[in-house]
Order: structure tokens, then C-alpha cells, then sequence
């Protein structure tokens, strides 16, 4: 288990070096999975305004989880709402990646009220991936919880539920501070 | 640019019809009932009842009703939700 400990509005957490080494690998790998494509950095309309003429919605289902379409029922309307929001909405997520980065560079881990809600953001996208890569559902988790030792979905699942209770206790931590 | 004619009338454009427009949150089987909640007291102010409120309504009937608005403040409220990893979408309140 890990020790939490509310330092004032801040939170150390006390990682051991393979957790740090783990939140480090992941940080990089969601810049690399949902960080701007090539194609949309060397198009100066969307470096200047953001706008992505090309952005389509993903064949890879944890991409799209992370990149879902805003309509549910006009795919036209969803298509223009991508070109204008998803470059900014990826920009987003690799920030919240490189600031959990940033702190676990640190040394000793101090979430701040300022670092919070990317902490909370990059965990919940880690989450989401690891979702989809194991096709978790609401019913199926019982079963991944009882997957043998070598199964290599055991240790996916063995660290989506870490994430899962490191996001739990930072939640818990940040609804507990005044409003 | 064109120059309107003086006498043209202005479209309907009522209080209704510009606020006619819905974000919804749906369930999923990742994001926590915690952060959901924290989400919506967060990003929308919503005292804690209200927040759990509405997360109980995505876990369990699947789906919320989270802001009403012009169609521009919809795409402000999805576009946020989308940023905290929360699945939404926007449509007309028909």
C-alpha cells in the first residue's frame, strides 16, 4: 500500500522506485499514444488556430475513448467538432502527462492543488486505455481478479487496479479541501 | 462584406431556442463514481448533492442530463468533460 499524507492543500505520496519507474514509462507512453500527430504539427493552420482538417475519429478503440465523438447520432456535426476541438483536447492530455512527469521527477512526490487535476486527469486516461485494452465492462472485472498469474492480461489488470486506488485516494484527498 | 437592409427583421432567435441544447455524460465502466462526482462539483460548481445526484444517474440509469445552454456553451461543457476523461455528447432538447 502506499502512504498518502495531506501536507497542508498538498499531498506527498511516498512511491517506491518501481512505482516511480512504472507513473514514468506510462507518462511517456500516453505523449507518444495521444500526443498530436506529425501530419497535424506541420500543417500551419493547425499550429496557428488549432484546427485539425484531418482529425477523424480512431479505429483504435482506446484512442477513441480518449478522443470520443461529441454527437451521438449526426456524424457530420461530430466530424466539424473533431476538427476544431481535438488537436487543443489531445494538447490537453499530453499536459496533464508531462506535469505527473514533472512531479515524479521531483524526487519525493508532492501532488499540489495546482497539479491535482492533471494528476486526476492523466490516471483516469491511463485507466481508460488499459480499459479498453482488456475490454473491462461493468460485469467482467470479477473475472480478470481471478485470472491466473501468467496470464498477460493478469498484469494489466494487476495495474489498472493500482491506478485505480492511487486515483481513489487523490479524489478523496482533493473533495476533502474546502471549495 | 454585405450590408443589411434597415427594415430586415432579426431571426428567431429566442431565449428558447438558444438555450434548446443538452450535454449528456454517459456510464462507463473505468471512470470512478468519486471522480465523477468531483468532476461535476468542480467543472460545474454544483454543490455535492446535486453532483452525486447526477452521478448516480449515470451509473445507474446510464446517462445524465449534466448543463442546458446555447449550442456554443455545450461545446465549451463537452469539450471540458472530454478533457477530465468523461464520456459526453451534445444534441438539440427536443
Amino acid at each position: 500500500m502506499v502512504d498518502f499524507r495531506a501536507q497542508g492543500d498538498d499531498l506527498a505520496i511516498d512511491l517506491n522506485e518501481l512505482e516511480v519507474q512504472m507513473l514514468l514509462s506510462l507518462t511517456r507512453q500516453m505523449v507518444d499514444f495521444v500526443g498530436p500527430t506529425d501530419r497535424a504539427g506541420d500543417d500551419p493552420l493547425v499550429a496557428m488556430i488549432g484546427i485539425d482538417p484531418d482529425a477523424a475519429p480512431s479505429d483504435d478503440p482506446a484512442l477513441l475513448r480518449l478522443l470520443p465523438d461529441a454527437f451521438m447520432d449526426d456524424d457530420e456535426a461530430a466530424a466539424e467538432f473533431r476538427r476544431f476541438t481535438e488537436r487543443e483536447l489531445r494538447d490537453g492530455k499530453v499536459r496533464n502527462a508531462v506535469a505527473v512527469r514533472s512531479d515524479l521527477e521531483a524526487g519525493h512526490v508532492v501532488v499540489s492543488r495546482e497539479s491535482m487535476r492533471a494528476w486526476l486527469g492523466f490516471l483516469n486516461d491511463a485507466r481508460l486505455v488499459l480499459g479498453a485494452r482488456l475490454d473491462l465492462t461493468e460485469d467482467n472485472q470479477d473475472d480478470f481478479a481471478s485470472l491466473p498469474d501468467d496470464d498477460p492480461r493478469a498484469a494489466l489488470f494487476g495495474l489498472y487496479g493500482w491506478l485505480t486506488y492511487v486515483q481513489e485516494e487523490l479524489v478523496q484527498h482533493a473533495m476533502g479541501r474546502p471549495w | 462584406m454585405s450590408v443589411a437592409p434597415a427594415e430586415v427583421v432579426r431571426p428567431e432567435t429566442s431565449e428558447v431556442t438558444e438555450r434548446a441544447w443538452i450535454t449528456i455524460v454517459w456510464n462507463d465502466p473505468v471512470n470512478l463514481m468519486s471522480y465523477v462526482t468531483f468532476v461535476f462539483m468542480e467543472y460545474f460548481r454544483y454543490d455535492r448533492a446535486k453532483a452525486e445526484r447526477l452521478m448516480l444517474d449515470v451509473h445507474e440509469k446510464g446517462r445524465a442530463l449534466v448543463s442546458t445552454g446555447t449550442r456554443e456553451e455545450m461545446e465549451r461543457d463537452v469539450t471540458a468533460m472530454h478533457g477530465y476523461g468523461l464520456w459526453a455528447t451534445m444534441q438539440k432538447d427536443d
